[in-house]
């Protein structure tokens, strides 16, 4: 990897515009969707109403750009990192999440939740630190090794 | 019944979508550089993989599954409770693609579990 340094403070990089930029998207789509009220999706009247508010909300637009960039960085990391190392990272999210709730849209976390968001966090945390590969147990010895140089790899990304 | 479908409608197809997308990525081939150029021509050669419009369709259902949850919900609600992709995704593999998922995998599985059943009770 040393060869490559400049992809190291990118992966960071990348990971840190997925964390802030997801959950701003989900934020301020919640926003939007919050200004339009309970949608009406039947009879089909009711349901081009509700699509032309959506549409007519700059939360919404501002909440789809921001999940584009995170789809962008996400895609990005993903075509050189393993995912293995991209997911325990992104477990942030969630506690993100909450936090721009809170702080955005003044919404009422009680302490249960933040609670289930930091268990939900480790949760992701434990799940993603297992790998992808664990498929490959009964594999064969070289397969095997292959498995764990593939992951040595992706922790020195 | 309404909650049970968007939340499965989100988990699901957004677990599947990302499946899919992932499988197109890794044809497509990755980034050799940051320039806007390698970047735009790596999208382009992304959607010419078949597997990136099947995610990109399911990404679709469970984008418009999130609005209709978020017009109902908290966002700090919502998206806690979209990590039952975890969990969705441990059986979803144990099941249909008979993958072995090892013990700590399901430790990790279980606290998701646990923690989105501690927003559910927190939910006031």
């Amino acid at each position: 990897m040393s060869q490559h340094p400049p992809i190291h403070l990118k992966t960071y990089l990348m990971l840190a515009v997925m964390i802030v930029a997801g959950p701003l998207g989900n934020v301020l789509l919640g926003k939007g969707m919050k200004s339009i009220g309970a949608p009406v999706i039947w009879p089909l009247a009711g349901l081009i109403h509700t699509a032309g508010m959506i549409l007519a909300s700059g939360s919404i637009w501002l909440g789809i750009a921001s999940l584009i960039t995170f789809f962008v960085a996400y895609m990005l990391v993903l075509s050189w990192a393993d995912y293995s190392f991209v997911q325990p990272a992104s477990s942030l999210s969630y506690g993100v999440v909450a936090l721009l709730g809170f702080l955005m849209l003044g919404e009422r976390v009680s302490p249960l939740r933040w609670a289930g968001v930091a268990v939900i966090c480790l949760g992701v945390f434990v799940v993603a630190r297992t790998g992808p590969s664990t498929t490959r147990q009964g594999a064969d010895a070289s397969e095997q090794l292959q498995v764990t140089e593939h992951a040595q790899a992706a922790e020195r990304v | 019944m309404r909650d049970f479908v968007l939340f499965a409608l989100i988990v699901v197809a957004g677990t599947g979508g990302e499946l899919f997308v992932s499988r197109a990525m890794k044809v497509a081939g990755e980034a050799p550089s940051f320039h806007p150029i390698e970047i735009v021509k790596l999208m382009l050669r992304a959607l010419r993989v078949p597997w990136m419009w099947a995610g990109v369709g399911m990404m679709a259902v469970a984008f418009f599954a999130l609005l209709g949850a978020l017009s109902l919900y908290n966002v700090s609600f919502v998206v806690p409770v979209t990590a039952l992709s975890y969990v969705a995704g441990a059986f979803g593999g144990v099941t249909f693609l008979h993958e072995r998922v090892s013990p700590q995998r399901w430790l990790g599985v279980l606290l998701v579990a646990a923690g989105v059943t501690l927003v559910f009770l927190g939910k006031s």
